[in-house]
């Protein structure tokens, strides 16, 4: 089976996909012509990172819990209950920042556990077990705050979100060493492309022709040189990124590439064609769960670090935007179906509308009716995508 | 007004990119039953979905001339208005809700103020269960009965709508003999009540029984129409029609190789999951050898999927007992992933819903049981699965146009191949196949025995559980049959027939000993 793939099959073979990245381009577009570019400057894409990492981390975790068929609802709870622990172990008890982190990552671990022993070994369904875990953990963090703020942090707690790489390489106006590190990123990835590119084809795969392929690269690198540029010239490379970067890229590798992720999508897909298969449904369930945790305590660090403190009702609502990006981003809501990319992606939509309608001054009520019909229509455009490739059939 | 109370002219119905219907024709007499025959894909269930309104008028060619009127149906409730009231294959039935609730459900029976009148409901059910002949109360939930049952119940319901002319959708495919035997009874019943009948159905001795006539569809085409009083409409005469091909045997020639043991099952008793004191294995005890085909033949509801499902992993029952020898030596198989480690392989019954992912592409369903074998610290090499995958694609002939072809579209024989193929690459030494062949046409059929015949030339051993003894005697080298959970008879396939199997498979539980 060889074959040159051209364009058309490229975009066409997965609509779910690129369907996205088409709204994708499409929204950032009409943001930067309404805000007359103000979206696209330097200042606003550094704050935009800052400002929804979080999310993002936290949609990392929950599109794997939509992929194996489960909800999770408490990771909003878990964010602001972590983010208490840390706090007042580092800012009451005085100890290091970095027991704040590794305290906030354990209990984070520990609450997933809980919720993962429920669902996966009493078998309840999870949407149930996080119900109670939401309220749970928000109770437990009124409990450890004592019903009061804290703060600050400090650095260099407060520097995990908030820092910045910068200067480190000196720089005439902009941030040589942001530069490098994104020039060094496109190199990686266009070594990694290429090989997984010369494997395909030692295996006589069909692959896209030269030509396309190296227009795809060099297309990537101008958009992430692009957004380096923007960065450098802002405030230098945000230190969540760099978590982030890595979160993203081990978690794709991990739903794409392992036995792990290949029964997640297994479970998700057919539960009792999973367990017939020999996977131990139990156990995956559980590390799913127990995952979501601890990216909880990731974006619980991450949002206190931001926030530099903690509150009781820190962290509410973002289990319904972490949902709500992994949906838009082409997640099924039956399980089976979705990516971690396409969660991201999912995540930015709603971070670039949620910016830009802050830039345009737009009231907070018309944000989130904009936001809803936005899940809404996302959702409806999967389902009638799905219906028509099944009449297609 | 014609002795027809359809015909359907020159029907073309396009799908893009394919052709599924082309000018085909079809007269069904009054007060007849019209058997559709055709291989999977053939057009049958299009046909028939364009003749209930499932795709409305506009979007086929062709004229239906029902009652000698032009019929433009553009909806299930149209057609089903004038008396045109089709049975699924797949029970349309909701568990939860009574006999009576389901026969009249969306059809119910108001009373006074739009309320329902439930005593008229239950009376009327109780009316057109006396008429199907099925001797239950009409307030049982409907999840408690059995699917023949259930069966009779959608037929109730039809009647319920003062059906004229019935449509059933391989109305035996789920049922035992006996249940089969009763729908055929209740089908001539109603044809003497003027009932006009048409069954799409594979088992052809069925078909034979019970038909007027025949219809043969192949590719989108009719091929002819068998008057089935003749008597050179034979099984033969039809499967020749629907392969467009002579099929010298129906099952292809092997000459058994039999080796030595490989798997020994000794008492093996297993208790019902929820009603503990039920036993629904009870001591079981077979062998199969290398190279060698065994059946295993029961009625429905004698233990079979529960016995392979109870061996493959302990995935069905409780206080499981008994003991399971490989190779002469004693194993575990308390998980699924212990039993494939021992080289066990399990094939189910139901291929959609414990086979397949079927939102998966065939690929990955290929890999699904045996990604440990390509992967190394948990990491799977992709490249090395496609082309695993390419190999069982083409050795076993899945037919699709590539091996990402998601396994939902495909059709029962290909479903089939790929959940073959994904045990075959586990390279199991025993593969237990469950009705290996329910719902597929005679060509996949054939192409499923000569992987079996593939299997044990290679020196593995197979299990074939099936409710078609004809199967069974054809393909087996030793026949196993089991009556109420216990093994009752082990018949050389040279001394077997059906009568033999029969009898030995409806032994009644105070003569087995």
């Amino acid at each position: 089976m060889t074959g040159i793939a051209n364009i058309r099959e490229l975009l066409t073979r997965n609509m779910r996909q690129s369907g996205i990245y088409i709204a994708f381009v499409l929204i950032v577009g009409l943001f930067a012509i309404l805000t007359d570019g103000l979206s696209l400057s330097p200042n606003n894409i550094s704050n935009l990172v800052l400002q929804y990492s979080y999310i993002l981390i936290l949609a990392i975790g929950m599109v794997i819990v939509i992929i194996a068929g489960h909800i999770d609802l408490s990771v909003g709870s878990i964010v602001a209950f972590t983010g208490a622990i840390s706090a007042t172990l580092v800012i009451k008890g005085g100890l290091p920042w970095w027991m704040g982190v590794l305290v906030a990552l354990v209990v984070g671990f520990l609450a997933g556990a809980w919720q993962g022993f429920w669902v996966a070994y009493v078998g309840i369904p999870a949407f149930i077990v996080t119900l109670a875990g939401m309220l749970l953990f928000r109770g437990g963090t009124y409990l450890v705050l004592g019903n009061i703020s804290l703060s600050p942090f400090g650095a260099p707690y407060s520097d995990i979100a908030a820092g910045f790489q910068n200067g480190l390489l000196g720089g005439p106006g902009y941030d040589v060493f942001t530069l490098l590190i994104f020039a060094l990123a496109v190199v990686g990835f266009a070594v990694s492309q290429w090989r997984s590119r010369s494997a395909r084809v030692a295996y006589q795969q069909a692959v896209e022709a030269l030509p396309l392929f190296a227009l795809k690269i060099v297309a990537v690198a101008a958009v992430v040189m692009w957004f380096a540029w923007q960065l450098a010239n802002s405030r230098g490379l945000p230190n969540v990124l760099i978590i982030l970067a890595f979160l993203i890229m081990a978690y794709s590798l991990i739903t794409s590439r392992t036995v792990f992720g290949r029964h997640v999508y297994a479970i998700g897909g057919n539960l009792s064609a999973a367990q017939l298969s020999g996977v131990k449904v139990r156990r995956v369930n559980f590390w799913v769960m127990t995952n979501m945790g601890i990216l909880a305590g990731v974006a619980g660090v991450v949002f206190s670090s931001r926030s530099n403190g903690a509150q009781p009702s820190a962290g509410n609502m973002f289990e319904l935007d972490a949902i709500a990006a992994c949906f838009i981003g082409g997640a099924s809501t039956t399980g089976g179906v979705g990516k971690v990319t396409g969660a991201m992606v999912g995540g930015l939509i709603m971070a670039v509308m949620s910016n830009g309608m802050q830039i345009l001054g737009l009231d907070q009520s018309i944000q989130q009716v904009v936001k809803g019909l936005v899940l809404l229509l996302a959702v409806a455009f999967d389902i009638y995508n799905k219906r028509r490739a099944v009449t297609a059939g | 007004m014609s002795n027809n109370i359809l015909e359907m002219r020159s029907i073309t119905k396009t799908f893009p990119g394919v052709k599924a219907l082309q000018d085909v024709t079809l007269e069904v007499a009054r007060g007849e039953i019209h058997a559709i025959c055709g291989e999977n894909g053939a057009g049958k269930s299009t046909l028939m979905k364009v003749l209930s309104g499932v795709y409305p008028h506009g979007t086929y060619e062709g004229d239906i001339v029902y009652e000698g009127k032009h019929a433009q149906f553009g909806s299930i409730n149209d057609s089903e208005h004038v008396g045109v009231v089709i049975i699924h294959q797949e029970l349309a039935l909701v568990p939860y809700l009574s006999v009576a609730e389901n026969i009249f459900l969306g059809n119910e029976q108001r009373g006074r103020g739009g309320l329902i009148d439930w005593n008229a409901t239950n009376a009327e059910a109780a009316k057109l269960l006396a008429r199907v002949g099925l001797n239950e109360n009409p307030t049982t939930p409907v999840g408690t009965l059995g699917v023949g049952k259930q069966q009779l119940i959608e037929i109730a319901k039809a009647l319920s709508k003062q059906v004229k002319l019935l449509i059933l959708d391989e109305p035996t495919a789920a049922l035992n003999d006996s249940d089969s035997e009763h729908l055929l009874d209740l089908l001539r019943h109603l044809k003497g009540q003027g009932i006009t009948s048409i069954m799409i159905s594979h088992k052809l001795n069925e078909i034979a029984e019970i038909a007027d006539r025949t219809t043969i569809i192949r590719d989108g085409r009719t091929i002819e129409t068998i008057d089935m009083s003749l008597p050179t409409s034979t099984q033969d005469r039809i499967i020749k029609g629907m392969v467009g091909r002579d099929l010298e045997h129906r099952y292809p020639e092997r000459t058994p190789q039999v080796g030595t043991e490989v798997l020994r099952v000794e008492d093996w008793t297993v208790h019902h999951p929820t009603q503990m004191d039920r036993t629904v294995v009870d001591r079981a005890s077979f062998n199969v050898r290398r190279g060698e085909v065994v059946g295993i033949a029961g009625l429905m509801g004698a233990g079979r999927t529960e016995l392979a499902m109870s061996l493959f992993g302990h995935s069905y029952g409780r206080n499981i007992t008994g003991r399971v020898f490989k190779d002469g030596k004693e194993i575990k198989t308390r998980t699924v992933s212990e039993a494939i480690a021992h080289g066990l392989a399990y094939a189910t019954e139901d291929r959609k819903k414990y086979g397949l992912n079927l939102i998966e592409d065939i690929r990955r369903n290929i890999s699904a049981a045996n990604l440990d074998a390509l992967s190394s610290r948990g990491w799977v090499n992709q490249n090395e699965e496609l082309k695993v995958a390419e190999e069982y694609r083409a050795s076993l002939n899945i037919k699709a146009p590539t091996v990402m072809a998601l396994t939902g579209k495909l059709s029962g024989g290909n479903q089939q191949k790929v959940v073959l193929a994904k045990w075959i690459y586990t390279d199991a030494d025993v593969l237990i196949l469950d009705e290996p062949t329910r719902g597929i046409d005679v060509g996949a059929k054939y192409e499923i025995y000569t992987i079996i015949n593939r299997l044990v030339a290679a020196g593995k051993a197979v299990v074939v559980i099936s409710s078609e003894l004809p199967e069974l005697l054809g393909i087996c080298d030793r026949i196993y049959t089991l009556a109420f959970g216990r093994i009752t008879g082990e018949v050389p396939v040279a001394q077997a027939s059906q009568e033999r199997l029969m009898e030995l498979m409806t032994q009644e539980k105070e003569q087995v000993q």
